[in-house]
């Protein structure tokens, strides 16, 4: 007898203990196996878990992989950012219309829905796409037709997949043609580690001298924050709390960022032994890894190397024979949105809600996941914590620079003949780098992805520290071709999508900024227009509410700074008070067409 | 020496501002002592006849010919003042900025359910060319043309009209205190 | 015995409660930051930045930050001043606020902030945003052209009327209120005399049938600005 929708749904429920907190689980498989989580579903899901159908709803609305409508049994995301554009993922997306005959944000008759998705981590090889959760990159129109053909002859995108990538992306588990494109492996992180080395020398310490340890490194976050990890250890260890967590933010949306992606390809056992160092230094019994919904292709992988290091004691109870010291990692599946990266808003998506970022104070280390003290790190963070242990403070001290120790993974992409993943020691300069990777012609990079800011020639000798030009690991290169304002909009557009929508200065003000950055850029600008930008970007970035809200503004704030000429060539003096930004003719475009006549007055 | 001049004009508005505004009463006999007006439909002068010291605009821009009277009123105001919420946010007329215009024009001539019935036989939305083209939604002043003041109010009370322009008149900044700054 | 804290807001001394927010601190002190998510009676929100203060220096929700020994709270002053009229402004051209037939006019505590602001006009371009109406209910209606997002018609129903009828759908600028039903507020559970319906600050969330009964001249802050009542409180020096 074949099940019904119902039983289904609420076996979904039951199987997570119709635990709220496991929200996402629960719809990521209601959306998997019916294609949405329907007005039904959500009833269904509200009533075995005891809470109202509109919180439900809340959820299903908030995340781009789950809908509330029907999508076809395949959903091909084409990506859209800056760089896949700059590798002509229009021309893929044009090929991809014509060859399923629907527009993007539609469904063909057949059960295939096209769409569009911001940065899939994917820029070294792009154009890329996801097809369900399968990823496909170098994309072309001729490419783009094939995956078409393919499809409507066996829906299963997995098939499609002829030759694989390097290094563990030809693994069983993972069977992607995904590349690892490690240009530069370093001595810190993409380098061997014997497994279980680091947390045996930790264990063999007491917590309080693992931070020690962390401290005399000066080990600072690897994500892009910068902040201390041995600081932010020990405000966790210190809380008052019986239960706390570790997690592990593998939530790698900052356009341009794909250096995760690698570690967890390559180094999934150095990023589970740091978490496991941070268990037993803060005194956590639980690490949960939340891993963006893009990289679901590697979630089988990940969850066969903590199998593994399961049945090697590295995990589970009286870890490394520690009497005393459990530790287990679960892994937390995102389902699209780039707030998630920011950590109370990672948080909340754990705690099966919305992804919206929470009221601080209290923070994390106090107050994180289900109220208890939690440390949120990042997945190259808990590399280097492995290696420190493993090594010593003082050997990973060595690299780098004072205020700035250790090395750091750039994930580089854009106008350069080598992009990819190189490790580089920190206060290295950007010119190096340029050379590095072979880019000509370079007039600008992005340092940082969006949130960071865009540098011209005249910054290129300034180096990659926190202190200097800081990244998380987004280095996006563009040429002279490139216009840095039309790259600002283009960033702008990614914070309007991706803002939670929670406070006004964000949900708001980034609309605002790019409507009359546009208008700039359609050549409507008048005198006045960077005064007005300035003063609202400064508005955003002051009142927001998050780090997304307090670094959205800065593709206009900084191109305002270091492209100024850029904005100033385009701007006039309005003539006798007309603003320029009015635009008669657009106005009129309707009535015409509607009338069917011109007008006298305003002729084109 | 010849006085200052004002000039007004309603545009999309209903004249409630130009009402308002002689609700000065008794006080618009100071008023002529210290300027004259220039074309308004208070006189009835359909032209400017050259630069004038005032203009004070009611209503915002719905057609085409709004802006052109506004752009006039630009070109010849000294100092130029959106005068109530039409001027200053569309006001009412602008309630038909979230509908295409095509549904506006059927909803006005064609459908007419919801008003008085419509006598239109043929079924025909007016074209005649006479007619000003409307604009793809309604536009306060200030995104057509650069506003020097705003007096907001539906009307603004006689009062803020009245402080305004004797402040403009004699030099002195436009301070209006919070009784008289209403959005209704 | 509550431990007092003492701070500075503006060069003031305050001496507040420990666990009491800046908000608290300085409303018992008869000191105003605007505010308009911020209620008393439910939990914090900390969305519509409207209270933006900055303690040493740093920009923070005084509603959502608690008072520290020595503190200094920057409130008053021209660039916070600056910053709450954007904020403002914002929720002003984000909706629709038809002012001249809204039936919370005089009432309305945006309007009245852009009012105590000297505000005279909008300082972006109205949006213009296509929103509904929801008119479903025999005495409530929802008029979305209005809503600010504040949520507190949502901590409300959840935390007072311990309903949860209303809750908030959609991301960024497509996020909005969405009720506990399929379809409409008259498929839920909610009630002319649920305090998520007084709570709402704006004329998103009304009463039928209450409308315009108070005079222009009468109403709440058609003599007085909003925080006025705080601001009497104050000690005279």
């Amino acid at each position: 007898m074949t099940e019904t929708p119902e039983t289904a749904i609420k076996k979904i429920c039951r199987s997570n203990k119709n635990d709220r907190s496991r929200m996402m689980d629960i719809v990521r498989a209601v959306q998997e196996q019916f294609g949405c989580v329907s007005s039904e579903a959500m009833d269904l899901i509200a009533g075995e878990l005891s809470i109202t159908r509109v919180e439900v709803e809340g959820v299903i609305s908030f995340y781009a992989f789950l809908s509330s409508k029907p999508k076809g049994k395949v959903v091909i995301r084409l990506c859209n950012d800056i760089i896949g554009e700059m590798k002509g993922s229009k021309r893929v997306g044009d090929a991809f219309r014509q060859a399923l005959g629907v527009d993007f944000g539609e469904t063909t008759d057949d059960g295939i829905t096209l769409e569009y998705t911001p940065c899939i981590g994917m820029c070294d090889q792009a154009p890329a796409a996801l097809v369900n959760d399968v990823v496909f990159t170098y994309l072309s129109s001729d490419s783009a037709w094939r995956i078409v053909r393919a499809l409507r002859e066996d829906m299963d995108p997995q098939k499609l997949v002829h030759s694989f990538g390097d290094g563990n992306n030809e693994d069983g588990l993972v069977c992607s043609m995904v590349h690892n494109d490690i240009r530069q492996a370093g001595e810190v992180v993409l380098s061997e580690m014997p497994c279980g080395a680091g947390l045996d020398r930790a264990l063999a310490m007491s917590p309080k001298e693992v931070i020690r340890d962390l401290n005399t490194a000066r080990l600072r976050g690897r994500g892009g924050a910068g902040f201390p990890t041995g600081l932010k250890w020990n405000f966790t260890r210190q809380a008052d709390g019986e239960q706390k967590y570790v997690m592990c933010n593998a939530d790698e949306g900052e356009p341009g960022t794909f250096k995760d992606r690698v570690l967890l390809t390559e180094k999934a056992n150095m990023v589970f032994e740091g978490m496991a160092i941070g268990g037993y230094a803060i005194g956590a019994d639980t690490g949960v890894l939340y891993l963006r919904g893009e990289y679901a292709y590697l979630r089988s992988f990940l969850e066969s190397i903590l199998a593994e290091r399961r049945s090697k004691g590295l995990l589970g109870t009286n870890v490394c024979g520690k009497e005393g010291f459990n530790f287990d990692i679960r892994i937390q599946m995102g389902a699209g949105a780039y707030i998630c990266g920011e950590e109370t808003a990672l948080i909340s998506s754990c705690e099966g809600m919305r992804g919206d970022p929470k009221n601080r104070p209290p923070f994390p280390a106090v107050k994180g996941y289900m109220g208890c003290p939690t440390t949120v790190n990042n997945v190259e963070t808990f590399c280097c914590v492995a290696r420190i242990l493993e090594k010593s403070p003082g050997w990973f001290a060595q690299f780098g620079s004072r205020n700035s120790p250790g090395t750091k993974l750039l994930s580089i992409s854009g106008d350069c003949a080598k992009p990819g993943v190189y490790e580089v020691e920190f206060g290295v300069k950007l010119i190096d780098i340029l050379m590095l990777c072979g880019a000509e012609d370079t007039a600008s990079v992005q340092v940082g992805g969006p949130s960071g800011q865009l540098v011209g020639k005249d910054d290129f000798q300034r180096t990659i520290c926190y202190d200097d030009l800081a990244t998380g690991g987004s280095l996006m290169i563009f040429n002279s071709k490139r216009s840095p304002l039309k790259i600002a909009s283009k960033f702008m557009e990614f914070f309007i999508e991706e803002s939670c929508g929670y406070c006004t200065p964000c949900r708001v003000g980034n609309v605002l900024l790019k409507q009359r950055l546009d208008a700039i850029i359609a050549g409507k600008g008048q005198v006045g227009d960077l005064e007005y930008l300035e003063r609202l970007g400064t508005s955003i970035k002051t009142a927001s509410r998050c780090g997304l809200g307090q670094t959205s503004a800065n593709p206009v704030l900084s191109t305002l700074k270091n492209m100024r000429p850029a904005y100033e060539e385009l701007l006039s003096e309005p003539e006798n008070g007309q603003l320029r930004r009015f635009d008669i003719r657009a106005a009129l475009g309707q009535a015409e067409s509607i009338t069917g006549r011109q007008s006298v007055h305003y002729k084109e | 020496m010849a006085k200052p001049k004002v000039a007004t004009t309603s545009l999309a508005g209903c004249f409630g501002c130009h009402m308002s505004l002689l609700d000065i009463d008794d006080r618009i006999l100071k008023l002529i002592e210290l300027v004259d007006f220039d074309k308004s439909p208070i006189d009835d002068i359909k032209k400017f006849t050259g630069p004038v010291e005032i203009g004070l605009v009611e209503g915002g821009c719905c057609s085409e010919e709004n802006v052109a009277v506004l752009q006039d009123f630009r070109k010849y105001c000294k100092i130029l003042i959106s005068v109530g919420d039409c001027a200053i946010g569309g006001g009412i007329p602008a309630m038909r900025n979230s509908i295409p215009l095509s549904e506006c024009y059927e909803e006005a001539f064609l459908n007419g359910r919801r008003g008085p019935e419509i006598h239109n036989p043929e079924g025909v939305v007016p074209n005649d060319p006479e007619l000003p083209l409307l604009l793809d939604k309604v536009y306060p002043c200030h995104e057509v043309v650069k506003i020097d003041y705003h007096l907001p109010g539906c009307p603004p009370p006689a009062d803020t009209l009245w402080n305004a322009l004797v402040a403009l008149l004699t030099d002195k900044p436009v301070d209006l205190p919070y009784e008289l700054i209403k959005y209704d | 015995m509550s431990e007092t804290i003492n701070f500075t807001i503006d060069g003031v001394e305050v001496t507040g409660q420990a666990g009491q927010s800046i908000m608290q601190a300085a409303d018992d002190a008869g000191i105003y930051i605007p505010r308009l998510c911020a209620m008393e009676g439910l939990s914090v929100f900390g969305a519509c930045r409207v209270c933006t203060v900055l303690v040493n220096g740093r920009p923070q929700a005084a509603c959502t930050q608690p008072i520290i020994e020595g503190m200094t709270v920057e409130n008053d002053t021209d660039e916070i001043m600056a910053i709450r009229r954007d904020i403002i402004d914002m929720l002003f051209v984000e909706g629709n606020h038809f002012c001249m037939f809204c039936e919370k006019s005089g009432n309305c505590e945006l309007q009245a902030l852009a009012y105590r602001f000297g505000i005279l006009a909008p300082g972006f371009p109205l949006q213009f945003p296509d929103r509904d109406v929801d008119a479903s209910h025999a005495d409530i209606f929802i008029d979305r052209n209005r809503c600010i997002l504040c949520g507190r018609c949502v901590r409300a129903s959840q935390e007072l009327d311990g309903k949860g009828v209303f809750g908030f759908v959609g991301r960024g600028a497509d996020k909005k209120v969405a009720v506990n039903a399929e379809a409409c507020l008259a498929q839920t559970s909610a009630d002319v005399i649920d305090k998520a319906v007084e709570a709402c600050p704006v004329g998103a969330l009304l009463v039928k049938r209450t409308a315009y009964r108070v005079p222009i001249g009468q109403r709440k802050y058609d003599r007085r600005p909003i925080g006025s009542n705080i601001e009497q409180t104050a000690t005279p020096e």
